[in-house]
């Protein structure tokens, strides 16, 4: 399977996986420079594990049954409507949200080979743009979103398409736009905010936190805030310390949001429509390495489950959880422990709040081992809630103590060396899965 | 006060920024008719006397936590919001109870909210300083300074964005009210500049009563005139007097007929005075006396009163007190129950999915303790 690494323009470095098949990167100049770089041994992450690469072993990503029966047959959505009230149950969805767990054994046209290939910033756009068709209330508002596109192009040609109301350009003031999202969100509009860096959103904070958390709550349930507030964050290629921030962390406790985290195309799209149509205020978390990464999506419309967990790839001996970024590095991870001869679970918790526990727990009952790989810093992340849920759930399910890797609790710093040593890298997911499965 | 001197918000041709205000000579035609007269009167004396109700009951331990109450600046509330439709929009701070009243809020419903009973406007979850009610577009009561704004500048959004991109018949105004002290803090000034840039339908009113809790206006302020600040934004900015409910009516209409018509936001300083501390639990002991007494002689009530009497639009008895209403919403709050646990988890979110899965595989929303309100989320 083909993963794709292309970061900004800003950033001046390739990381390219390929199988053997044809990548049209491979043939330009500087693909070919960063393919040697790479098969050299040289490069991001574990090198070994690259010289030892088996497309057969890893599984399609988003594409994997759980192994409890989950039947759904199509990729197809409904709206949330009076259906969604009657069956909520998880694993009996199947007339309504696509699991995107669920879909191996779904004949969908990106399985069947017809589909479409796209990028993921490309897959954030179509999500966005097929909901602005669908409901004329959706609008985005952001700094740059509308002549420029966006800074990472999701919103490239909607301003065009649908005007400069409905795609907004604001001034640069994230409290008083995000504040106005929120205003409008409660007038009967669906704003879909952007933070240009989710670090941004901090001079936001004092909107999201006791308007878009609280509001629904202090008026009785009288007002929804149906807001959908987006943007990348995470560590990139040497953006310093404070384009590097990871706002999930400061984020989680508010109440009365949720937030869910992207990784793949397939998973970007269904995340962004999911979000959009839901009643409650959702925070989408995209990260700034991952834009570029291609797939091939279903040309049918779909979207993805906001609380739902998703299988990455079945194992017995170990469950390792992790989303965005840290995804990858884990599945690189993957693939030197299954040379080694392990089989991890790898699970995508992407629902940050609330943690999909059944998913989790399943998981954890299997293999009684836990690893969290995750960006956020030691203090206070995801990591650490997650950290506690399991224990506090499944502690007796647990052979060893649950193990948390996160990123250093030091402001990322600028040069590439010491960037790397602040974020889990493979090399330290072998380690501690060595570690744990003693 | 027998005749009413109204200033005139006056633009000078081919420069929208600079705005002249100007004194028109009296006239001997009145502002208001007998009917607009009574409505105001009663709007006002409803504050008023629900105010002292409030703190009555605060003091009897039937209200709890901050409470801000509005004494003094009526002149403010009913001048602004009775030139309101039931589909305008008011935004509030902290000191909300006069606003959501005159905005159409039942006192019941009000008073509920405040004894934190479940009939309260938001079941008893918001209380004093979140008075919201959808009926009727009052979208709150906010408890920091300031965060109410872009809020207010979401809904002028929304007027605005029907009208142009949903081809809606939509004219509907926000009014914001806040204070002096917010006047120092960014939002406003973020706010200024988004409602002028994109023309919003939006007036931002200033109730500037010279001190922000134990903070002069004059001690936190570099330039105390803000109605200075609206022109530096390309915005109309008009002072007026605030303990005068006809020359607020007057510069409202103004205001609301510009925003109305597409014209843009308006920034409105109204000089006003609260006779009360700056909550219940203020002593107030820095402001002078002095100043108090001055700015008690000019009671809107008073003089509004006086005006109707004078100009023979109402006599004494038609201008009754409205004591049983204020009375008969206690009373209704206190025969209504608490909110009970099941409502403990209850809107929290919108679609309670939120709550997300629990490790049985259901929803937790569906886990019948989370109607009881015991559920673990």
């Amino acid at each position: 399977h083909k993963y794709l690494f292309i970061f900004t323009e800003e950033i001046n470095f390739t990381a390219i996986l390929t199988s053997p098949s044809i990548s049209p990167l491979r043939h330009s100049p500087w693909g070919k420079k960063m393919a040697a770089r790479i098969h050299g041994g040289a490069g991001a992450g574990a090198a070994t594990a690259l010289s030892t690469f088996n497309p057969k072993k890893l599984v399609a990503p988003s594409r994997t049954n759980l192994p409890a029966a989950r039947s759904s047959k199509r990729c197809i959505v409904a709206a949330a409507g009076s259906d969604a009230s009657k069956s909520l149950r998880v694993g009996h969805s199947q007339k309504l949200i696509a699991n995107a767990a669920v879909a191996t054994k779904a004949e969908t046209s990106a399985t069947t080979g017809t589909g479409h290939e796209l990028l993921l910033f490309e897959a954030l756009q179509e999500g966005l743009e097929e909901e602005m068709d669908r409901d004329p209330h959706v609008c985005v508002m952001g700094e740059d979103v509308g002549h420029y596109g966006g800074s990472y192009k999701v919103t490239k040609g909607l301003a065009d398409k649908f005007g400069d109301l409905r795609v907004l350009d604001t001034p640069i003031c994230e409290n008083a736009f995000t504040g106005m999202g929120i205003g409008a969100a409660m007038t009967g509009l669906r704003p879909v905010i952007e933070g240009m860096n989710m670090g941004f959103l901090l001079l936001a904070f004092n909107q999201i936190s006791n308007n878009c958390g609280m509001l629904h709550y202090t008026s009785g349930g009288q007002f929804t805030i149906p807001v959908v507030i987006r943007g990348p964050g995470g560590v990139g290629r040497q953006l310093g310390a404070e384009h590097s921030q990871r706002l999930e962390s400061y984020f989680q406790s508010i109440p009365g949001i949720q937030m869910v985290a992207c990784s793949t195309p397939y998973n970007a799209k269904g995340l962004m429509k999911a979000a959009i149509r839901s009643e409650n205020p959702v925070i989408l978390f995209e990260h700034v390495l991952l834009y570029n990464l291609k797939e091939k999506i279903p040309d049918e419309e779909y979207i993805c489950n906001l609380e739902e967990a998703e299988m990455v790839r079945p194992g017995e001996h170990i469950t390792i959880l992790t989303y965005s970024r840290m995804r990858y590095h884990v599945m690189q991870a993957a693939k030197t422990l299954v040379n080694k001869g392990y089989d991890p679970e790898v699970i995508d918790i992407r629902s940050l709040k609330p943690f999909d526990l059944y998913t989790i727990g399943n998981s954890v009952k299997k293999t009684h081992r836990v690893l969290i790989v995750e960006e956020c810093m030691r203090t206070g992340g995801i990591g650490a809630s997650l950290t506690a849920a399991i224990n506090e759930n499944f502690h007796d399910y647990l052979d060893a103590p649950v193990m948390c890797l996160s990123s250093q609790d030091v402001p990322t710093p600028y040069a590439g060396t010491l960037e790397e040593w602040t974020v889990v890298q493979p090399a330290q997911i072998v380690t501690a899965v060595e570690q744990l499965c003693q | 006060m027998c005749l009413c001197r109204t200033l005139l918000i006056q633009q000078i041709r081919g420069s929208s920024n600079a705005i002249l205000v100007k004194e028109k000579k009296p006239t001997n035609s009145l502002l208001i008719t007998k009917e607009e007269g009574l409505v105001l009167y009663e709007d006002m004396i409803l504050g008023r006397s629900f105010e002292d109700m409030c703190a009555q009951m605060y003091y009897r331990g039937k209200m709890f936590g901050f409470v801000h109450l509005y004494n003094g600046q009526e002149a403010v509330s009913t001048g602004f919001i009775k030139l309101l439709t039931k589909s305008d929009s008011v935004v509030s701070t902290y000191r909300d109870h006069v606003h959501a009243l005159s905005k159409g809020v039942s006192a019941r419903a009000v008073m509920s909210e405040l004894f934190g009973k479940v009939t309260g406007c938001c079941r008893g979850q918001g209380g004093s300083m979140h008075m919201f009610s959808k009926e009727h577009n009052m979208l709150g009561g906010f408890a920091f300074i300031g965060e109410g704004i872009p809020v207010a500048t979401g809904a002028a959004f929304t007027s605005k964005y029907k009208r142009e991109v949903l081809k809606q018949d939509c004219d509907d105004v926000t009014v914001a009210f806040f204070g002096d002290g917010t006047c120092n803090n960014g939002q406003f000034y973020e706010c200024l500049n988004i409602a002028a840039l994109y023309k919003l339908p939006i007036i931002f009113v200033v109730e500037n009563n010279l001190w922000a809790i134990g903070m002069s206006h004059l001690r936190s302020t570099s330039d105390p005139e803000i109605w200075k600040k609206g022109p530096a934004f390309g915005m109309p900015g008009v002072h007026v007097d605030g303990m005068d409910v006809l020359k607020v009516r007057e510069v409202a209409k103004e205001a609301v007929t510009r925003a109305r018509r597409g014209e843009g936001p308006t920034l409105v300083e109204c000089e006003t005075y609260r006779f009360r501390g700056h909550s219940l639990a203020d002593p107030d002991e820095l402001r002078d006396a002095a100043e108090k007494a001055k700015y008690a002689a000019r009671d809107t009530i008073t003089a509004l009163k006086k005006y109707l009497i004078e100009n023979k639009l109402a006599n004494e008895g038609e201008l009754k007190k409205i004591d049983d209403l204020v009375e008969e919403a206690v009373e209704f709050a206190d025969a209504s129950p608490q909110p009970g646990r099941s409502q403990l988890l209850e809107n929290v979110f919108a679609d309670p999915k939120g709550f997300g899965i629990g490790p049985d595989g259901r929803y937790r929303c569906e886990d019948p303790k989370f109607t009881e309100g015991t559920a673990q989320v």
